[in-house]
């Protein structure tokens, strides 16, 4: 075999009190699309982060084309021809795209930005990845598919030999991953060295030529993706045998809703958020908002929510005519919400997991009904015992658990107000497959042993499906069609989004 | 040995480590320093007996301070508010050369406490609810501060010659210790007793740290911030009065100059970050007295009022850098190289002597 392009030998990372990383080897030659696999917390984004400089790393040694390497920051990775494409796109939106593929390396003349050179040479990379846009826009006039198009240029074009894409295709499309994975093989041609981070399988297994699977910070295994089934590769993420795995699909049976209303919302809207919206959610049912990203069902939950206040249509819980004005008033109504965008609307960071765990609870009793330390201890205690949250002790800071266990404790700050309805906005982005299927069966559990109502919003048909008893789709920022019973499957549901007509 | 390391850990070791090596700087070049004498009417008399009481009003603007920046803003009116606070107190109680006050003490006091915070909730309301930068926000009332102080007291320097007015940054007849101490120490009790039996805590460090998951955890994000602005006001109205007392006069143009400057700094050297969020009052309270003793060491040693700042400034960045966690890393780095190279030398000592052998 040809020397490889990239080894990791005998990686080890240590936070404090937590071995992240615990003699992790990774090889990756060129031409080649390998992905990094494992759970939350499993290592893999700070493995990621070890190799391109973010943190240092505290043992091992990586070498690149056979040279030993030690990258101290992302500058020095990219140096060294490592280019790495996060998740959450960052670049800035207030500069043109031209101006964002050449930032901080504009080409000069006579010791001024030559903007023609930059302006031409960025359409010229955007065209060979087959994106044609005005590259002297601002970049916020582009989808976030584009941005991240914009970004890959970006990496490629800084001499990359090593293309690292974290997470990806999180917030894309099928038509937009299908463009992206079109652009990944054509730079797998050219010999770069591609690492591919994403939860989906069916992506997983459409592009990888090979697949290292990491548990619990330590290395399970690298394998050709075509050696290595589904479902061995969920039992190795997870670390159980192969029957284990197979029982996790076996699902619990959907809930049965009672013929109690809990909420009515009659033909309600926000102007320029959302048009009229009917929906009724009854005790003990799991309803589902299907739609693509921005077609109206965050925006639907935000009202329910009282984030933003109602301006058409009338809204009753338990019968009663309520106007929501703040979130307040509607976790009075006993609703909790888990947000869609768990970093910048759910967690606090800072604070520790037993205060994030409280704080929904606390801010119902108010400021001057302190909650006694002994009593927050035991509720934090319960609620990771239950969700199992895995965390070195209750004190952690929240930002330092994987995003996984962060859902959970957000999950859990609403439990312990224990609510009547629980809106999930996109519970399961970004999390690995086991937890994904906890929170499912979760949200299945609660409606039937407690009654619970819970809305449960996805891009994932296939949870969707599995998990709910109505579906509500939405498209272009209102209702259209809802589905019940032998209904609900994935192709209604597509179906109903491309459009009635279909 | 494990309570050392408990307390080394702890979020007030850094600024009480400062403030000691100030101290012990001071009783080994200071003469006298430590020593208290007691006065034949029973006060206290002594250096360590002034710093307390010259530190009182900046521990309390401190206090109030360390909110605000907890919730990731800044409150630069507090000076000016001072300012006010003393006019408001010396114009009702009146400068009659006579002695005699023309409004009973208790209702002036409380009048300019309550014009203080009627101040810090303006700078509440701009900030909160119009969404105003703080430090805009209370540049406004910094600037325009000082011109109503001079307003009410018709741009004349008001001297008290009401007896008890003195007593408020002085000492009252047999009590060992000045009463703006006491006056001081019922402030932080307060907010000591605010921090352990209510949640203000929480909701002041969630805001500071992440506003928008607050408010979608049901906080009431502007409700807590203009409550923290409200409650710096108050504590600026509280130090106009000892600052008034202290010189028995409101001077418009020099009360509370340059305070809100010290109380910030006080916030910072105990420990709370200016961005927000984790916060420790009783690191602020140190700071205050760290600042005090600084002027007061300064004094001592023959600095001139004039020649104050610049070795203040010197003294603020060498514990500012103490506490800055880059030059903490790079001290361990150092340390760990300065072990590991001790090793290696050993190790060649113990190869030679092998060797030897």
């Amino acid at each position: 075999m040809a020397q490889a392009l990239l080894e990791m030998r005998h990686i080890t990372k240590e936070f404090p009190g937590v071995r992240a990383l615990s003699n992790v080897d990774f090889t990756l030659h060129a031409g080649e699309i390998h992905s990094l696999m494992g759970e939350n917390g499993a290592g893999k984004s700070t493995l990621v982060k070890v190799l391109t400089g973010v943190y240092p790393r505290d043992g091992g040694t990586v070498f690149l084309n056979g040279k030993a390497i030690n990258p101290k920051t992302p500058k020095d990775a990219q140096d060294c021809g490592i280019s790495t494409v996060y998740q959450e796109v960052n670049l800035c939106s207030n500069l043109t795209v031209a101006e964002n593929i050449f930032i901080g390396r504009e080409p000069r003349k006579f010791g001024m930005i030559d903007w023609q050179t930059i302006n031409q040479r960025a359409a010229e990379l955007l065209a060979k990845l087959d994106v044609h846009i005005d590259v002297t826009k601002t970049l916020d006039n582009y989808s976030v598919a584009l941005q991240q198009m914009i970004a890959i240029a970006r990496a490629v074009d800084v001499d990359a030999k090593i293309l690292i894409l974290d997470e990806p295709t999180s917030s894309l499309n099928e038509e937009e991953t299908a463009h992206l994975f079109k652009i990944m093989r054509q730079l797998q041609k050219q010999g770069l060295g591609i690492i591919f981070i994403s939860h989906f399988l069916d992506q997983i297994y459409e592009i990888c030529d090979h697949i290292t699977v990491l548990r619990n910070g330590e290395l399970v295994g690298a394998y050709e993706t075509a050696k290595l089934p589904r479902l061995e590769l969920i039992a190795k993420m997870v670390g159980k045998d192969l029957n284990e795995v197979k029982d996790m699909d076996n699902f619990a049976e959907k809930s049965v809703p009672s013929d109690e209303v809990f909420l009515d919302a009659k033909g309600i809207g926000a102007v320029g958020k959302l048009n009229e919206v009917d929906v009724q959610i009854h005790k003990g049912e799991v309803i589902g908002f299907a739609g693509l990203l921005g077609s109206g069902r965050t925006e639907t939950a935000e009202l329910l929510f009282g984030i933003n206040e109602i301006n058409k249509g009338s809204l009753s819980i338990n019968g009663k005519k309520l106007h929501l004005k703040n979130p307040m008033n509607a976790m009075e109504q006993k609703i909790g919400f888990c947000p869609e965008d768990r970093k910048l609307s759910g967690i606090i960071g800072d604070l520790s997991v037993r205060e994030n765990i409280i704080l929904a609870m606390q801010a119902k009793d108010g400021i001057l009904r302190h909650i006694p330390y002994e009593e927050q201890v035991k509720i934090a205690d319960d609620c990771i015992k239950l969700l199992r949250i895995k965390v070195s002790s209750r004190e952690q800071l929240v930002k330092n658990l994987s995003g996984g266990n962060q859902q959970k404790v957000i999950i859990a700050r609403w439990l312990a107000t224990q609510p009547d309805l629980l809106i999930l906005d996109e519970p399961t982005r970004g999390i690995d497959v086991g937890t994904k299927t906890e929170i499912q069966k979760m949200a299945i559990s609660l409606a039937k042993q407690k009654g619970m109502a819970v809305v449960f919003i996805s891009s994932e048909m296939d949870e969707m499906v599995r998990t709910c008893t109505k579906l509500v789709v939405m498209r272009d920022r209102r209702k259209v069609a809802e589905l019940t019973g032998s209904d609900i499957s994935s192709d209604g549901v597509m179906k109903a989004i491309a459009g009635g007509a279909a | 040995m494990d309570m050392l390391k408990k307390f080394s850990g702890s979020s007030l070791f850094l600024p009480v480590v400062a403030l000691s090596v100030l101290l012990i700087f001071n009783t080994l070049f200071v003469d006298g320093f430590l020593t208290i004498q007691m006065t034949e009417d029973g006060h206290l008399y002594g250096r360590l007996v002034d710093i307390l009481n010259r530190s009182c009003s900046l521990i309390i603007l401190a206090l109030g301070m360390t909110f605000v920046i907890a919730t990731s803003g800044i409150d630069i009116s507090v000076g000016a508010v001072v300012a006010i606070s003393a006019a408001v107190v010396c114009t009702l109680i009146g400068g009659r050369g006579d002695g005699v006050a023309e409004m009973p003490m208790s209702v002036a006091m409380l009048a300019a406490v309550g014009v203080g915070v009627l101040c810090g909730m303006w700078n509440g309301l701009l900030v909160a609810k119009f969404k105003i930068q703080a430090v805009v926000a209370t540049l406004i009332l910094m600037t325009a501060g000082r011109g109503v102080a001079q307003l009410m007291t018709e741009g004349q320097i008001i001297t008290v010659y009401y007896k008890p007015f003195e007593y408020i940054a002085g000492f009252l007849p047999n009590m060992p210790l000045p009463t703006n101490i006491f006056i001081a120490l019922a402030m932080v009790l307060l907010v000591a007793v605010l921090m352990k039996k209510t949640s203000i805590g929480l909701f002041v460090q969630s805001v500071g740290i992440n506003p928008t998951a607050a408010r979608y955890a049901g906080i009431n994000v502007t409700m807590v911030i203009f409550l923290v602005y409200a409650f710096s006001g108050l504590c600026a109205g509280v130090s106009g009065l000892i600052e008034s007392s202290l010189i028995r006069a409101a001077d418009a143009n020099n009360a509370g100059l340059n305070m809100e400057m010290d109380a910030i700094l006080a916030v910072a050297l105990g420990g709370t970050l200016l961005s927000g969020g984790k916060f420790y009052v009783g690191g602020s309270v140190i700071g205050a007295i760290t600042i005090q003793t600084l002027t007061t060491t300064m004094y001592a040693l023959g600095v001139s009022a004039d020649q104050l700042p610049v070795v203040k400034a010197a003294a603020v960045i060498i514990i500012c850098l103490i506490q800055s966690k880059k030059a903490q890393e790079m001290f361990d780095k150092w340390k760990a190289s300065r072990h590991s190279q001790q090793k290696n030398d050993n190790k060649a000592v113990f190869g030679k002597a092998v060797k030897q052998l």
